[in-house]
């Protein structure tokens, strides 16, 4: 497992039925590209979160497939409807299986 | 009006646009919708000569980027201050203690220690860093070796200490026993280095709210330190700042902990005297 992984997410703790909220993730991730050389001029291998995953109450909310490309402690922001009270899953895939999740629920009303 | 005349026009028209002028905004900068932000002051007294306000970094930079220091969850920077307070938790060393043992939470007890420092120690009798003072503690009090300047742990500290003191004024002392280290750090202030020669006031006192080639000039202001810089996603300290402004001066550079840095660190911590804290700050 990657060093000093933590998934960190900013969800509201309430809506209204049918609201659209702003969901905001981000995990710290040292996301080693594979391209680059240590100072012996070695290949650092690569390492990276390769999937990241939302849904709610079980439905697929987003499913982003991740790439050597993407820089450190990859942020996500992206919008939801709340159609009934319940919870988020969140869930990030580390090319060393390794699987980081984090979990919010929202009520309604 | 003939045809030169209309050119002439023509060529001055379509330059002043691109004269080069990138002034500061007039953002009012409130942290997580709660706490405002002092971004813009009268210069301190010793500073009235040369410029009339000082003004953070935060002012020269996009909304974006502005935005991003605003929120704690949007701000890049505080993934390492958490992994300050992790090392501020963790024990270490001969004495088995860690920062928490003799300090408590940061909240307390660091509240006011990036506002005033560089500052003199009496003990030591030596104008002391926050880095440097992290380490006499690591050394002497935790049996712990020390970290080095501007790497391992240091940054993500002196994040912690900062972030834990925003909203507070900058108020370094420069009188006292500070004052020689004081005035060493203006002299290299003013001095011109390098095959370019240039100074830090060319740029900074001189020139900013001008454009250095397509990046925007500011004051040089070190209330935001350290800072999230964008282009190398992580945090950099002061003295590794001086370091590459220098070099950018093609000049020798100093090292990051060197008494130079940690006086050219008091003096111009004294030009921001006035400004809230801002670190760990975003900036490009």
């Amino acid at each position: 497992m990657a060093e000093g992984v933590r998934p960190r997410v900013k969800v509201p703790r309430s809506a209204e039925a049918g609201e659209v909220v702003t969901i905001k993730t981000l995990i710290s991730h040292k996301m080693e590209s594979g391209q680059r050389k240590d100072s012996d001029g070695n290949q650092i291998p690569r390492s990276i979160i390769n999937r990241f995953v939302c849904a709610f109450n079980g439905t697929n909310v987003i499913d982003v497939t991740m790439q050597p490309a993407i820089s450190t402690n990859p942020y996500f922001e992206f919008e939801a409807k709340i159609p009934e009270a319940g919870e988020f899953q969140f869930t990030w895939y580390d090319d060393d299986g390794s699987v980081y999740e984090e979990s919010k629920s929202v009520e309604v009303g | 009006m003939n045809f030169k005349t209309m050119t002439f026009v023509g060529a001055v028209a379509m330059a002043l646009p691109t004269l080069g002028v990138a002034e500061p905004d007039d953002d009012t900068l409130i942290l997580n919708g709660d706490t405002e932000m002092t971004t813009k002051a009268p210069a301190p007294a010793h500073l009235e000569d040369a410029v009339d306000t000082i003004m953070s970094g935060w002012h020269f930079r996009s909304d974006e980027t502005q935005m991003m220091q605003a929120d704690d969850f949007d701000n890049p920077g505080m993934i390492f201050a958490e992994q300050g307070r992790e090392l501020w938790n963790t024990v270490e060393g001969t004495e088995e203690k860690s920062c928490a043992s003799c300090h408590g939470t940061p909240e307390d007890s660091m509240k006011m220690v990036r506002a005033t420092y560089p500052k003199w120690n009496d003990e030591a009798e030596e104008v002391r860093t926050i880095q440097m003072q992290v380490n006499d503690c690591r050394e002497n009090r935790m049996g712990a070796e020390p970290w080095k300047y501007d790497k391992g742990g240091s940054l993500p500290m002196e994040a912690l200490i900062a972030s834990v003191g925003r909203g507070e004024t900058v108020d370094v002392a420069i009188d006292g026993p500070a004052e020689a280290m004081w005035e060493q750090g203006k002299e290299l202030y003013y001095t011109r280095t390098g095959q370019l020669e240039l100074g830090c006031v060319n740029c900074h006192e001189d020139s900013y709210g001008m454009m250095i080639r397509a990046d925007h000039l500011s004051q040089g202001q070190i209330n935001g330190f350290p800072v999230y810089r964008l282009k190398n996603a992580r945090l950099n300290g002061v003295h590794s700042r001086f370091k590459g402004c220098v070099r950018d001066t093609r000049a020798e550079t100093y090292s990051p902990g060197s008494p130079e840095f940690v006086a050219l660190e008091l003096y111009v911590a004294s030009r921001g005297n006035g400004l809230s804290v801002e670190g760990p700050s975003v900036r490009n």
